[in-house]
């Protein structure tokens, strides 16, 4: 097991350095750069001061020298300074953007997990009732709805029809003057729907595959044993059926890590969340390079992780899996 | 169960009971699709920090509500005879947000800025055209040219910057006045910026046109536009630039016009169908005309802009001093299009409906920009117009970046649709002189007249506007008869503002050109329909 997880770990760094590569040369394939963005069509600019912007960003050096500068700065945990014309540094500026995608996201994912479940559970052991039925068509609905479409929706008829909920944003205009439990009220009223938005795409995932690990667990010796010693249902289920099929779903669980810095592109700028996925999506149409290979690098290492402590918490939960090893 | 639902009651009750929270009367809040990416508008160039910079900071010179230059930080100033001088008088009394005394010597540093090689500003190419700025006194700057250089006059409305507070910086674009603490002269005073959400700025009581009519104002980004729009109807927004549809379609109800007033009028911008001229399919200006006439203007500006928008005939904009109405027009006729490609050889021989010449069927593809809805609208019309007098046009969209870096700069293209944005100062030398057709300059349809390039040339060289407005009448002749481009039309703005705010007044320059006399209507608070 330490072995495993040993060499998991060692091999992390060799992954994340061949994703830099890749990103960085990706990123450069593409047309046009920070400077030509900025200047292109504006009469104003000429060939010589866009010559000088290039040098000032370091672009006029051969690209493998921009990689290796890229990568000395980064080991020494520098990402380097963005390339919009604050000029401030990419990692303050993914730091502050941080809390905001990680609160949405973990709070979305808390909302699909409780509600998931029990209605996985539910849905097996009442296989076929009108329950399964009528929860497998919902949680679909959720899955092929897009969800800007759902969120303009709710937003109409939430925040222009009834005027219950703010539109957008994360915190009222007004919020620096509210007492404490105004600001935690208006966090709430801002966080409701894309909260509710986040999750009801995602339940189709969990529920479903909750559902058929428990269709799988019921069908097995020991719970047939527990129903035969008495057992009352509730227990049967609840108790022992329940924490074996939660394995697998530690997968899906671990495989959701880098979605919680992810950040949705579409969600985050229908709802004006100032997040890492609008942060991402700003710096790719601008051509930010060190944000972007920043925010790659971050995701790539997220995602390494996420698999690692899916694999490990799965070795840890189920030993066959520790004596395949 | 029973005790789940009482919590659920609870919660609802919680959050809805703070519905009734109102928003204060007395913020503009205005939207943006971007945020803000730096405060000094030197070294940024985004539509939106440009914005936000000029509540903060002011120039020597700007454009009135008639698009004529006047005085700002400047009282006035001189040219001299020989056009090589211009001679600033500074306003007195200036101060910057912190107290400090503006003078000349701010002027002096922030030329030194913009010619310095640290800087990393893209607009120093017209303060590179200065032999030398000098300051004999205070309040008096004195900038000198090699020739006389028209357009140089409207560069002196770029910001000027505080010297006592930026003269210990290297590079300003690294300076907290850039990146979090911008102190100008301006009618606004900065109070915070949060990455990503809002910009937020209070009427500066010392500004020296006088305290402006509303006390604060703030820019909310919000990226998505049909967000911005729900905002706005709920309340969340006291003004934001509707698009034609929402225009035309979705404001025309006695609701929103109980809370919005809405204006509208000619867009600073225009759109063009190019031509690359080296291709041989264009080279004959009867070709072009003849598919200016076989276009239906009409149809595009109803079918596009809803009607919310007029025909160009030139790249100026109608109403202002250098329009030239009298050029030469070109009425949708299908017909008279037909005869006009038959005289330039081009007939249907084969019978499929498609012209040809010397064996080659008039097809071309035209490119245009993905993401940009009504230039596709445009021309998928231009597309079903020219098929009507036997063109076959196709139509390809691209990428932005691909599409100028891989096509327009390397001219690999028959024919694009494209927009430009219309300056005030009419000097065009870099659109269409004959020396500007190299790569990645902008005369991409490679447009070439002697002519041309004389009148740009005496153009940009006098501060006289009768001489000027003699030069670019003749230019917009040329151009009309010539047409490198067939101006296609200029869309109108149509910027909705919350009843609320008074003394709005739109004219040729727009509505925010006098956004520090707008004022807040008595009584404002108590109503209720603004608030939500």
């Amino acid at each position: 097991m330490f072995r495993y997880i040993l060499r998991r770990l060692l091999l992390m760094p060799v992954m994340v350095l061949g994703i830099s590569i890749i990103s960085f040369g990706v990123m450069h394939l593409a047309p046009g750069g920070p400077v030509s963005l900025a200047s292109d069509l504006n009469p104003k600019v000429t060939a010589e001061a866009r010559a000088r912007l290039n040098a000032y960003y370091g672009l006029d050096k051969p690209l493998h020298v921009q990689y290796l500068n890229w990568l000395s700065r980064v080991a020494r945990f520098d990402f380097g300074d963005s390339f919009a014309p604050d000029g401030r540094k990419v990692w303050h500026k993914i730091r502050e953007r941080i809390p905001v995608t990680l609160s949405i996201n973990l709070l979305s994912e808390g909302l699909i997990f409780l509600v998931a479940v029990p209605l996985g559970v539910y849905a097996a052991v009442r296989r076929g009732s009108l329950f399964d039925k009528a929860s497998t068509v919902t949680v679909f609905v959720g899955f092929a709805m897009p969800s800007f479409w759902l969120a303009l929706l709710l937003m109409i008829l939430f925040g222009v029809k009834l005027g219950w909920l703010p539109i957008s944003g994360l915190v009222s205009l007004e919020y620096d003057s509210l007492d404490l439990a105004g600001k935690i009220v208006d966090r709430v009223r801002h966080l409701v729907l894309p909260v509710f938005v986040g999750a009801f795409g995602g339940l189709a995932g969990y529920s479903r595959f909750m559902r058929s690990t428990m269709l799988e667990t019921i069908r097995q010796d020991y719970i047939a044993t527990a129903r035969a010693k008495g057992l009352r249902e509730r227990a049967v289920v609840w108790r022992h059926a329940l924490r074996n099929a939660l394995l697998p779903v530690i997968t899906l669980l671990g495989l959701s890590v880098p979605g919680l810095l992810g950040g949705s592109v579409i969600m985050e700028s229908i709802f004006a969340i100032p997040g890492l996925g609008q942060l991402f999506f700003q710096s790719v149409m601008s051509r930010d390079y060190p944000l972007i290979l920043a925010e790659l690098v971050l995701g790539a290492f997220l995602t390494l992780l996420g698999n690692l402590l899916a694999d490990v918490g799965y070795a840890v939960a189920d030993p066959r899996i520790r004596a395949g090893n | 169960m029973s005790r789940s639902l009482l919590i659920a009651v609870f919660v609802a009750g919680f959050l809805v009971s703070s519905c009734g929270s109102k928003s204060d009367p007395y913020t503009y809040r205005e939207g943006s699709i971007a945020d803000v990416s730096g405060f000094l508008s030197a070294v940024t160039s985004d539509f939106a920090s440009h914005e936000a910079a000029g509540y903060v900071f002011n120039g020597l010179v700007r454009y009135d509500k008639n698009l004529k230059l006047e005085g700002e930080l400047a009282d006035s100033w001189d040219v001299s005879p020989d056009g090589l001088k211009i001679t600033f008088h500074l306003r007195k009394g200036v101060k910057w947000h912190d107290g400090a005394p503006f003078t000349a010597a701010d002027v002096l540093f922030t030329y030194r800025k913009m010619i310095d090689p640290k800087t990393p500003t893209a607009y120093g190419e017209d303060f590179k055209q200065v032999k030398s700025v000098e300051t004999p006194d205070p309040h008096t700057v004195v900038v000198s040219y090699d020739k006389p250089f028209a357009p140089a006059l409207a560069s002196w409305g770029m910001h000027i910057l505080p010297k006592h507070l930026l003269e210990k910086y290297d590079d300003i674009a690294k300076s907290p006045l850039n990146r979090s603490h911008p102190v100008g002269t301006g009618p606004y005073r900065f109070v915070e910026w949060k990455s990503g959400a809002k910009v937020a700025f209070e009427a500066n009581p010392d500004y020296f046109e006088g305290k402006p009519g509303i006390p604060k104002v703030v820019v909310r980004v919000i990226p998505d536009q049909a967000t911005q729009f729900l905002e706005l109807k709920s309340g969340g927004l006291d003004s934001m630039t509707l698009t034609p549809l929402q225009y035309a379609r979705q404001t025309e109800t006695p609701e929103f016009r109980k809370k919005f007033n809405r204006y509208r009028y000619p867009s600073m911008g225009y759109s063009y169908l190019g031509f690359n001229l080296s291709s041989p399919l264009f080279s004959d200006r009867r070709v072009r005309q003849a598919i200016a006439t076989a276009i239906d203007r009409k149809q595009i500006i109803q079918g596009v802009l809803f009607g919310l928008g007029q025909e160009a005939t030139g790249p100026y904009l109608p109403g202002t001093w250098v329009y030239n109405p009298n050029v030469k027009r070109y009425p949708y006729d299908p017909s008279v299009a037909k005869a006009m490609l038959a005289e330039a050889g081009w007939k249907d021989v084969d019978g499929d409906g498609v012209l040809e010449k010397d064996g080659k069927k008039f097809t071309f593809t035209v490119l245009t920009n993905a993401g940009n809805e009504s230039r596709s609208k445009v021309a998928a019309i231009i597309q079903q117009n020219l098929a009507a007098v036997g063109i076959k046009m196709e139509i390809r969209t691209l990428e932005w970046a691909a599409f100028l870096n891989d096509f327009v700069d390397k001219r690999k293209f028959d024919a694009l649709i494209l927009g430009w944005s219309i300056t005030p100062d009419p000097d065009q030398f870099d659109i269409w002189s004959s020396t500007k057709t190299g790569p990645k300059e902008l005369n991409h349809v490679g447009f070439r007249n002697a002519e041309v390039d004389r009148l740009l040339e005496a153009g940009r060289r006098t501060f006289d506007q009768a001489a000027r407005k003699k030069a670019y009448d003749r230019i917009q002749e040329i151009l009309a008869e010539e047409l490198p481009y067939v101006f296609l039309y200029v869309p109108d703005a149509l910027p909705a503002v919350a009843v609320r705010f008074k003394g709005i007044e739109p004219a040729p320059a727009g509505i925010s050109y006098n956004f520090i006399k707008w004022r807040i209507e008595e009584g404002a608070e108590g109503k209720s329909a603004l608030t939500h």
